[in-house]
């Protein structure tokens, strides 16, 4: 079956891009709804991925295989499982929200902001579906540059440091994922097919020397505790749609990272690690929870709480049972839902206020009831409240921890305490309260195009939470064959 | 016994021969129209390389044919740089047409010599003997120097011009001498006699070390590489910025020639040695390149310290043929052809990045401190995004063609075994990307500092243009040009 899907989903955002940076930011109207345009049609070409999709199928669907380096074999090989196949829906349509939230706050340099979030767009899209190992360096790398771009031209006012530190970090990583890369294609006899690697038998020293490789490139893109440093400071300085993205999309890359190449390709060595790897991503747990409690800017509170949430992914993934690793798949799209939403919801206060810290703000639940109770909602979610996504994914991780080992599972069901405490607390200082001061007393409630954002995301936060089997039906399968493959040893 | 002469074919050297008459040609109507028809030199010059260009794909008939009694030597791999010189010459004359032309530069000599200097490379392209390498050498070195200094009233240019002159003949000098103790231990000047002699064994094993070891030392001379590299950021920098581009693109791929041809059809029975040469420049390159550009305020500057890790790179490809002594045809073409692909893709790059400092310079303005590309994403969001591909494909980032370069050497470093080269090479490249990215901090996040308009013509403009999409277009789809370079290395080896 050779389908298109995969290709629209990758091209139509970045072909659409061309005709909004060549309008050009003078006829902003005319770039605002041809960008909302591109993404909208970027969403509706990937539908079909989940209405067609063969739940009952382990292997990979959509697929489409084109000769594109012939010299050594590299394919433009595209296929999407039941692990990848959300993540291309999630993508695709946080890209409208980023486009509705940049409609009216972005004034200098329009054209280029949508342009460069669809790109982004169709690059993420590419990362996901991309079946060769090559395909995805290429998308995986070149998708640093328009984000370099975003933060480093829309962001605040240390944004040209935060900018290149995100670059280098993420491109220090991926480097030697390139040697480790061109390694396999060499030790599989010239193929560069992730499938193939799948089965390849490789010993145990360069087993682990891979795995090394591929953990400083996905580590760093989580971000694991301790590369985790440019995330905050990426967060910060970005504009809010660069948040949403960073967040929601981009951190979920190094985790896919991880079910698509380390745990598959070198087995042996992830158990052979897995220790290490559930001490880091305890540590990311329960350390920078608390290091999220004491953060006085909303935006790197929330930074913080992305990070802890991403250890439980990796968490997840190294306890290497079933209810481990589809929790850590579901922590991840519900991850996106929710932090896109919370930095959506400080940048709608950013909007009024130009300030992120929270002694700026109390009482916003005065002038702004809707917002508010929107935004109370979200950080229920984030904190893990049951009948809210937050909570599905979370529950399932630490089932599957205390399988594996009941003081694991504790370490990590104090995150349950520790997201509420440094969330709520959050809410209680700027949401509730009597009214700080004069410029919280002028704030308007947000607006129509706001709150369909706001409220589009809260259905979805809501309807994974009561009934996550959707999302969970079409990984089952693909999870199923993945634990098959970490279990055989590639000795 | 002048009777026994025979008449060489001269057939396959119809390129060079057409070039020479016609720079003839330039000199007399520059010197009866020069005065009042400075355009005339110019356009002669364009058209000789066309027409060197149609004669190079006239005479090519794919098959390797020596002539002047195995002196010179046409094969596909001499077709095909030959080409990629002609280009690279005829792009730099339409890019620097106005920034000579406002400096009072574009006169004959200019012209001329940039034609002796391409003929150099092309007599050094096809060289299939010492004799006619170093003739090559030293025409193309000859002219290089006298063009470094063209620019009379200039003190830089002409310091530059000194320090390039006393340096490249102390090289040429160490190149003869090497030379000489070559021809000394195996009695041949042909390539060919020489891999023949070192093959059956013939020749003391230290003179040929020795004679190695300067034949080497010339070559890393001429292509940058460390220690050999003091004499680029100089010249690069005080150079004129058409002719710094001139001097940075073409010469290195006929550097590039001079090295296979030496050192894989002539030396080959040393691989083993020149090999840990090679590796131990190019690693030294690598490093020193990238580190010494991160501190640099000039772009010319810059780009000189970015060329010398570049051909690092391209030398790592080269110095990848040979495993553990053993050679199979599979492995040296993998690494001669991604040393080549380097060659052609360095080139492409290093002419669109001067190209756009042509761009910003105008009559009395050399925009050539990294300050002047300030906020260029608010004067032109084109160009701006024309140089962003330039950075980010020497950088090597994908979708360019800086990245493929790269990926073909590294596979083929890893393949002949050098996985620790090839992570060290990876991370000093990671230092490297953080220069080309404060370029493009510059232009897209910072405010300019100089709002004048572009006034660069439409003839470097379209250009420019042509070039980045050129740059991303072969990033996008690296097949095409991959496999020429692997077939033209095949058929020629």
């Amino acid at each position: 079956m050779n389908s298109q899907l995969l290709s629209l989903a990758i091209w139509v955002p970045i072909l659409g891009a061309l005709p909004v940076f060549w309008i050009g930011s003078e006829r902003r109207a005319l770039v605002r709804w041809l960008s909302l345009l591109v993404a909208v049609a970027g969403f509706l070409v990937t539908i079909p991925l989940y209405t067609g999709f063969d739940v009952s199928q382990a292997g990979m669907q959509f697929v489409e295989k084109t000769p594109w380096i012939t010299r050594f074999n590299v394919q433009y090989f595209l296929g999407v499982d039941g692990i990848s196949m959300p993540f291309i829906l999630l993508n695709s349509l946080i890209t409208i929200f980023v486009v509705l939230a940049g409609w009216e706050v972005i004034e200098e340099k329009q054209a280029q902001y949508m342009g460069a979030f669809l790109v982004m767009s169709g690059l993420m899209n590419g990362i996901f579906s991309a079946l060769d190992g090559i395909l995805f360096y290429v998308f995986f790398e070149a998708s640093l540059i328009p984000m370099y771009i975003i933060i480093g031209v829309w962001g605040g006012p240390n944004r040209v440091y935060a900018a290149i530190k995100f670059f280098l970090y993420t491109l220090l990583g991926s480097l030697l994922m390139l040697v480790a890369l061109i390694w396999l294609f060499l030790e599989a006899g010239g193929s560069f097919s992730i499938l193939d690697w799948h089965k390849m038998h490789i010993g145990m020293a360069p087993q682990i020397l891979i795995f090394i490789a591929f953990l400083v490139s996905f580590a760093v893109k989580v971000p694991m505790w301790p590369v985790h440093t440019w995330l905050p400071d990426a967060h910060v300085e970005a504009p809010t749609g660069g948040s949403v993205v960073l967040a929601a999309i981009a951190l979920k890359l190094g985790a896919y990272g991880f079910v698509r190449f380390s745990l598959p390709i070198v087995p042996d060595a992830s158990h052979h690690l897995a220790p290490m790897m559930i001490a880091l991503s305890l540590i990311a747990v329960v350390y920078i929870g608390f290091v999220a409690l004491v953060q006085t800017d909303m935006k790197k509170l929330i930074a913080y709480s992305s990070i802890s949430h991403m250890g439980f992914v990796t968490l997840g993934f190294f306890i290497f049972n079933a209810i481990g690793v589809e929790g850590a798949l579901v922590q991840m799209i519900s991850h996106g839902f929710i932090s896109a939403a919370m930095f959506l919801c400080v940048g709608v206060m950013y909007d009024r206020m130009h300030s992120r810290q929270i002694a700026d703000y109390g009482g916003v639940v005065h002038t702004m009831p809707k917002f508010a109770a929107l935004f109370v909602f979200f950080a229920m979610s984030n904190s893990g409240l049951p009948a809210t996504s937050g909570f599905v994914g979370e529950f399932m991780v630490i089932l599957g921890a205390i399988k594996a080992n009941f003081w694991m599972g504790f370490a990590a069901a104090t995150t349950l305490i520790l997201g509420a405490a440094y969330t709520l607390w959050m809410i209680k200082r700027v949401v509730f309260g009597p009214v700080g001061n004069s410029h919280v007393a002028e704030l308007t409630d947000i607006n129509g195009r706001e709150f369909l954002v706001l409220g589009l995301l809260a259905v979805c936060v809501l309807a994974m939470g009561l009934y996550p089997f959707p999302f969970t039906e079409v990984m089952h399968a693909s999870v199923d064959n993945l634990l098959k493959h970490v279990a055989a040893s590639k000795l | 016994m002048l009777n026994n002469f025979v008449m060489p074919d001269l057939y396959p050297a119809a390129p060079e021969i057409f070039l020479l008459l016609m720079s003839f040609l330039v000199l007399f109507v520059d010197l009866f129209f020069g005065a009042t028809h400075r355009w005339m030199a110019a356009m002669l010059t364009a058209i000789t390389l066309l027409g060197c260009a149609a004669l190079t794909l006239v005479t090519s008939d794919g098959q390797t044919t020596l002539t002047f009694s195995n002196m010179f030597v046409d094969d596909l791999l001499s077709d095909f740089l030959k080409l990629m010189t002609y280009l690279a010459v005829l792009m730099m004359l339409v890019y620097s047409r106005q920034y000579l032309a406002d400096r009072g530069l574009d006169k004959g000599e200019f012209y001329v010599l940039v034609l002796y200097a391409t003929l150099g490379m092309m007599v050094m392209i096809s060289a299939a003997s010492l004799l006619t390498m170093y003739l090559g050498l030293e025409l193309m070195s000859l002219s290089l120097y006298g063009l470094v200094a063209i620019d009379r009233d200039s003190t830089r240019g002409t310091e530059a011009a000194m320090k390039y002159f006393v340096l490249g003949a102390l090289a040429s000098g160490l190149l003869l001498y090497g030379m000489s103790m070559i021809y000394g231990a195996t009695g041949s000047l042909e390539l060919g006699g020489i891999a023949q002699a070192m093959y059956q064994g013939h020749g003391e094993k230290t003179v040929l070390i020795f004679g190695l070891v300067f034949l080497v030392a010339g070559v890393a001379f001429k292509l940058g590489l460390v220690p050999f590299h003091m004499w680029i950021p100089d010249v690069y920098h005080g150079a004129p910025t058409a002719v710094t581009m001139f001097v940075g693109s073409a010469p290195k791929l006929a550097a590039f020639a001079m090295a296979l041809r030496l050192l894989v059809y002539g030396m080959f029975g040393l691989a083993g040695d020149w090999q840990k040469m090679l590796l131990v420049m190019a690693v030294l390159s690598i490093g020193l390149g990238n580190l010494a550009a991160i501190a640099q305020t000039n772009i010319k500057r810059m780009l000189a310290y970015s060329a010398i890790s570049h051909m690092g790179y391209m030398v790592l490809g080269l110095m990848s043929g040979v495993v553990g002594g053993q050679v199979d045809a599979f492995t040296a073409v993998n690494a001669y052809s991604s040393a080549l692909y380097y060659s052609v893709a360095y080139v492409l790059m290093t002419l669109g990045a001067f190209g756009t400092v042509l761009l910003l310079s105008r009559a009395g303005y050399e925009a050539e401190n990294l300050e002047d590309f300030k906020g260029l994403n608010k004067r032109s969001p084109w160009f701006a995004a024309m140089m962003l591909i330039f950075m980010f494909s020497m950088a090597g980032i994908p979708f360019f063609i800086g990245f493929f370069a790269k990926f073909a050497v590294l596979l083929a470093a890893i393949k002949a075994g050098y996985t620790t080269v090839a992570v060290i090479a990876v991370m000093f490249s990671l230092i490297g990307a953080f220069y080309y990215l404060r370029v493009v901090k510059l232009m897209y996040f910072d405010a300019p500092a100089d709002s004048a308009p572009i006034s660069a013509g439409l003839d470097l403009r379209v250009l420019l243009s042509l070039n980045g999409l050129a740059v991303a277009g072969f990033g996008l789809f690296p097949d095409a040009l991959m496999l020429v370079c692997t077939t033209t290395l095949m058929r020629s080896l």
